[in-house]
């Protein structure tokens, strides 16, 4: 089996509303896959399923070849998560918060520092490694995260919006750690994003979401040729499936942390 | 480095996985997550200064206002010294009943969603957590005990009821952070938990023997003084710090241990609920 993901025919619904409405995708071992679409399409919600945070109404999802209904917890070790928001302790360093993660999966103490040592040289943050998250950029946060969702080498890497309210310097240098990642050690990564560049930049694959559905699925070129204008962008691409513009707002809460957090990046 | 995949264990080896393990896997979680909470805190202890002060003015000013009137019956022990472990327990339960604040934070900040996206018991979180609260709460013993020192308080200075005094306010705070927990995954968002968290301080405050015996009280608040868990850590506190007796104090403990466990399960059984 050369599948790290499979989803089938995936529903979630809050009371009467349906967030995500029969989705079917699948992730091959060593792919940057991507699901694109604008905020309430329900990105995050797939998300959520798959890292085993919510269950799912109806459908079936594998990771790694595990039913997500039975082996919940064996799914936990297999993944890496970076959620959406900022989740590394602000109060801890970033020794600490590799520490944090390293021995909660009980890693033993030579794993630990060899591992927490190969991570922080990785992610360049060896030389900030003792001070507060508190005092770091939003790029080295994010940074810090992708090292502490890999330091028990899951098979699959899952980032929700990585790099929302990031400068473009720092949103290059995240781009830059996640495809080194894929290189040396062949991960998974299933990523969302609404930004089209994001998507063009490190996906091979991308999936189109728009109100809970698949709308378009493939690589950025085969979407582009199937527009039927070969110049076409990936901006373009979405408004072709859609029928809609790609815009980020959200509603009210959405703005409120996305204010927020890019309060808190900068 | 080459990446090394789980998924090259035999499939069958995680389906049985050992008691043993869990367990194992439970208790050093537990110690790993009080750690970062001892962590944070060495990062900055302001906080225990500023918790010290309102202990410092009940046990002065209220403390001092009260023991003129006389009214209330103390022992053979002056009023501040009655209420000295009263305030002790007061401000531990202050602090440990806002302790799901901290979940609450944690779950916006988005660290909750990844800790319970990864392999870890999440009970774990819960004892963890509170076993932080009752580390911090020790600050508070030290506080108070510094105090009535200076005041010259009719207290037993001895060790080992020092000793038995934190363990109880460890076991106070782990109770009573606990609660909070379960709280904080029930109201889900900051602004509703101070709500709650104020409204049920005072209650549980007034409604124990913390600064007057449950003798004096009526009979219908007698009834609320006894099923409330800081009237046993009070007494328990009273024990140790002023008659200086370690026997007879086991229904106590049984109580309170009681109590803790079963609101643990309930906070680790509602925890997780919070991120949906």
């Amino acid at each position: 089996m050369n599948f790290s993901i499979e989803i089938k025919n995936l529903k979630k619904k809050f009371r009467d509303f349906e967030a995500v409405g029969g989705i079917t995708f699948n992730v091959e071992k060593g792919e940057v896959f991507g699901l694109l679409g604008p905020n309430g399409a329900g990105k995050t919600t797939t998300i959520r399923m798959i890292t085993t945070l919510m269950p799912p109404t109806s459908g079936e999802i594998f990771v790694a070849g595990y039913d997500a209904k039975k082996y919940g917890a064996t799914i936990r070790k297999y993944i890496g998560y970076v959620p959406q928001a900022l989740s590394a302790d602000s109060t801890l360093t970033g020794y600490e918060n590799l520490l944090f993660v390293a021995k909660l999966l009980r890693l033993n103490k030579k794993e630990r520092e060899e591992r927490i040592d190969y991570i922080l040289n990785m992610l360049n943050l060896k030389d900030a490694e003792n001070r507060l998250i508190k005092e770091y950029s939003g790029g080295m946060i994010r940074r810090l995260e992708i090292g502490q969702a890999i330091i028990h080498r899951p098979e699959v890497l899952i980032l929700d919006e990585p790099t929302v309210g990031l400068d473009p310097v720092a949103r290059l240098n995240v781009w830059k750690v996640l495809e080194t990642l894929r290189k040396e050690t062949g991960l998974t990564i299933l990523i969302t994003t609404h930004y089209m560049e994001e998507a063009e930049a490190i996906c091979g694959r991308i999936a189109i979401m728009n109100s809970g559905k698949i709308v378009a699925m493939g690589t950025p070129e085969e979407l582009k040729l199937k527009t039927g204008n070969p110049d076409a962008t990936l901006e373009d691409v979405f408004t072709f499936f859609t029928g809609n513009q790609l815009e980020s707002g959200g509603s009210y809460r959405e703005t409120s942390q996305l204010r927020k957090r890019i309060q808190r990046f900068s | 480095m080459k990446q090394v995949n789980y998924a090259k264990e035999s499939k069958d080896s995680v389906k049985t996985k050992s008691p043993l393990k869990i367990i194992l896997d439970y208790i050093f979680n537990s110690f790993t997550i009080a750690e970062m909470e001892v962590r944070k805190l060495r990062h900055d202890p302001t906080e225990l200064l500023t918790r010290a002060v309102q202990p410092v003015l009940w046990l002065l000013i209220f403390g001092q206002a009260f023991s003129r009137i006389r009214a209330i019956p103390t022992g053979n022990v002056n009023y501040q010294t009655f209420m000295a472990p009263g305030i002790l327990a007061q401000s531990m339960m202050f602090i440990s009943i806002f302790y799901g604040l901290s979940i609450i934070w944690d779950k916006d900040q988005g660290i909750l969603q990844k800790l319970i996206a990864m392999p870890v018991p999440r009970a774990a979180f819960v004892t963890g957590k509170a076993f932080g609260a009752g580390i911090r709460a020790i600050s508070q013993v030290i506080i108070i005990l510094f105090l009535s020192y200076l005041l010259g308080l009719n207290i037993k200075w001895s060790l080992l009821n020092i000793i038995m005094s934190i363990f109880t306010i460890i076991l106070g705070a782990a109770f009573f952070s606990s609660l909070s927990m379960a709280l904080a995954a029930i109201v889900k968002s900051r602004e509703r938990f101070m709500g709650i968290g104020q409204v049920i301080t005072m209650p549980l405050f007034f409604a124990s023997n913390a600064i007057y015996p449950i003798q004096i009280m009526p009979h219908w608040l007698q009834i609320i003084a006894k099923i409330n868990p800081l009237s046993y850590v009070v007494e328990l506190l009273r024990g140790y710090l002023i008659n200086g007796s370690i026997s007879g104090t086991g229904f106590d403990w049984l109580i309170l241990i009681l109590a803790t466990v079963v609101i643990q399960v309930i906070s680790a059984v509602l925890y997780p609920h919070i991120v949906t």
